[in-house]
């Protein structure tokens, strides 16, 4: 899947994330976030995770999350590359 | 270093003080006297009323090296602590400890007279930027976190000498008679401040309200100040409610109060004479409520409501679910009101509230308390001074005090906040020790103490949804996954004192 246009989805609740995307010729992530002490090794396993899932190989991601569980990770994450882009090749769950 | 019974490290001397690591809740005995304080003479036509700060702190004598106290009614609107310190700085004394009940935010304003020597060390807990600065290490001011019943002990036995106590009084008179429940400052109980005029060695009465003699009634009685002192503003009362002190509408902390609720019914708790206690948070208040209606049902008229009180516990005292309050501090300006209004609302010394080494203190007439925690662990032992960052972020107050003696101790926290497990394997710092908590309630379960088989057995009648304590532990982190420890050096910042003076845990400097 590629970004073809600038898009975001989340809130900025807490227990909530906002992933901002844009198209790169690289692959870059960003995270900020209220737990990055304690998870930031665990969010990034996520976030790349699911650009894998969704067949994402460049663009810019930022993440400015504020505590979110997985599942919140997966489904913003999910939905801001989907507005980014075209088409979706997967939409396979992340095991 | 050595382990105390907690396995916590505990250097054998710090700053100079020999420490003494925690055993037990219970058994370690006093085999001293209470400290003592100078005698005076005050003749007819002695005058006490002097014309500034400045007069006072230089008529008591302040030196390089003393230690110097005030009281938190007014919490994080207090103004007079950073109007002492910066005299004493403009004075060109230095060394200066400091020892009041307890240090808000508002005192960050504090910071510019640490880094040039003016105050040097806090024989008290800090709420805020202040304990945030120096666990990072960016600021050098040893602290000893004390929870209120352990500072009023280590005053009546001698462990912390204050030298000048300056106690904000919301109403005063030119001979030192006051209380705190007249006036544009008025806080209500000025519980902690009645061991600081017992126990100080000079006591300063500072007022923005002067009132002719007698002032009436009278908290705190004229024989016991040196000095009295007017300035134009005490602070801000309207900053007493540092928190929210509304019923919590979260559904999750809607859940666990009505769990903690059902335990108390369970434990067979809530009849005649019920006494009870529970911070202003929005879930505690919502137990509280719970509680109400529980006794409005049985019909059952409780013995006194205690701590800090709320406009909640005021209401339950006019509604008569309560005979009286027992209050060492007001949690907001309802309470401030009734304080002045209600004869059964009783104002009490944090000496009476707290202090283990007495002839009874009011906590161990409690059948129950309500507390809080950042982090719980396995062992029932809980955290409430440091945060997941290691950053010493809050004072104990009376939560150890309470879990000692109360009956039955309750936690009511949510398993999880955001990502962050609240169960954990070993808290960061152990304010409380597990074997004072009975009960620990979350919206995921509720996890009652080893210590207490029968009170699992109460609960699993009742059908509440008990659950092993490791079980839950695996469940929350199964959700959040594990947290990365945060690292620490070696330095330790501060000492997190218990209640008898041992030391329970210390808190080590942040690794950058």
């Amino acid at each position: 899947m590629d970004i073809t246009r600038k898009a975001s989805a989340g809130t900025v609740q807490s227990s909530d994330l906002m992933v901002f995307v844009e198209p790169a010729s690289t692959l870059e992530v960003d995270i900020e976030s209220t737990v990055k002490q304690q998870f930031e090794g665990l969010i990034r396993e996520r976030v790349m995770a699911n650009l894998a899932r969704l067949g994402v190989s460049h663009g810019r991601l930022r993440i400015s999350d504020r505590g979110a569980l997985d599942y919140a990770i997966d489904a913003r994450i999910e939905t801001a590359l989907r507005r980014a882009a075209v088409k979706m090749e997967t939409s396979e769950v992340v095991p | 270093m050595v382990k105390n019974s907690l396995g916590r490290d505990i250097p054998e001397t710090w700053c100079g003080r020999a420490l003494e690591p925690y055993e037990d809740p219970f058994s370690r005995l006093p085999d001293l006297d209470r400290a003592p304080r100078r005698l005076k003479r005050h003749n007819p036509g002695d005058k006490k009323l002097l014309g500034s700060l400045r007069e006072a702190i230089e008529a008591v004598g302040l030196k390089d090296g003393m230690t110097i106290a005030t009281h938190h009614h007014l919490r994080n609107g207090d103004a007079l602590l950073n109007q002492v310190v910066s005299e004493i700085d403009a004075m060109g004394i230095r060394d200066i400890g400091i020892a009041s009940s307890s240090i808000h935010p508002v005192h960050a304003a504090l910071i510019p007279f640490i880094k040039k020597g003016t105050i040097t060390r806090f024989e008290c807990g800090v709420n805020g930027l202040i304990a945030e600065l120096v666990s990072k290490g960016q600021l050098k001011c040893p602290i000893t976190v004390r929870s209120h019943g352990g500072r009023a002990r280590s005053l009546v036995d001698g462990e912390v000498r204050v030298d000048v106590a300056f106690i904000a009084a919301p109403c005063c008179d030119p001979l030192g008679n006051m209380n705190g429940t007249e006036g544009p400052s008025a806080c209500g109980s000025l519980g902690y401040a009645f061991t600081d005029a017992e126990y100080a060695h000079a006591v300063v009465a500072v007022t923005d309200n002067l009132v002719p003699y007698p002032a009436m009634p009278t908290s705190i009685p004229q024989h016991l100040v040196d000095f009295v002192v007017q300035v134009e503003t005490l602070g801000d009362p309207s900053k007493i409610v540092s928190t929210t002190t509304r019923i919590t509408r979260d559904p999750a902390g809607l859940q666990i109060a009505r769990y903690a609720a059902d335990v108390i019914d369970a434990a067979g708790l809530i009849k005649d004479g019920f006494s009870f206690q529970t911070g202003a948070g929005g879930t505690s208040l919502a137990v509280a409520d719970n509680i109400k209606q529980k006794m409005a049902e049985k019909g059952v008229k409780g013995s006194f409501g205690c701590g800090g009180i709320t406009g909640y516990f005021v209401e339950m005292l006019e509604q008569g679910f309560f005979r009286s309050l027992l209050d060492v501090q007001c949690f907001d300006l309802a309470a401030v009101a009734s304080i002045g209004r209600n004869t059964a609302h009783q104002e009490i010394s944090a000496n009476l509230y707290a202090n283990p080494f007495n002839r009874g203190a009011v906590v161990n007439q409690l059948d129950c308390v309500i507390l809080g925690a950042t982090e719980v662990d396995v062992d029932f032992n809980v955290n409430v001074n440091t945060e997941s960052t290691g950053y010493l972020l809050h004072n104990t107050g009376g939560h150890c005090d309470t879990a000692a003696g109360a009956k039955l101790s309750v936690i009511v926290a949510p398993a999880l906040r955001g990502r962050l497990p609240i169960v954990r394997e070993r808290v960061t710092t152990v304010t409380t020790p597990g074997d004072t908590i009975d009960v620990i309630v979350t919206e995921r379960g509720i996890a009652v103490n080893p210590r207490r088989p029968g009170l699992a057995e109460q609960l699993r009648a009742a059908r509440l949804p008990v659950v092993d304590i490791h079980a839950l532990h695996a469940e929350v982190c199964g959700i959040t996954g594990t947290p990365r420890d945060v690292e620490f050096e070696d330095e330790i910042v501060a000492l997190i004192e218990y209640r008898d003076g041992t030391i329970i845990d210390t808190v080590r400097r942040v690794a950058r």
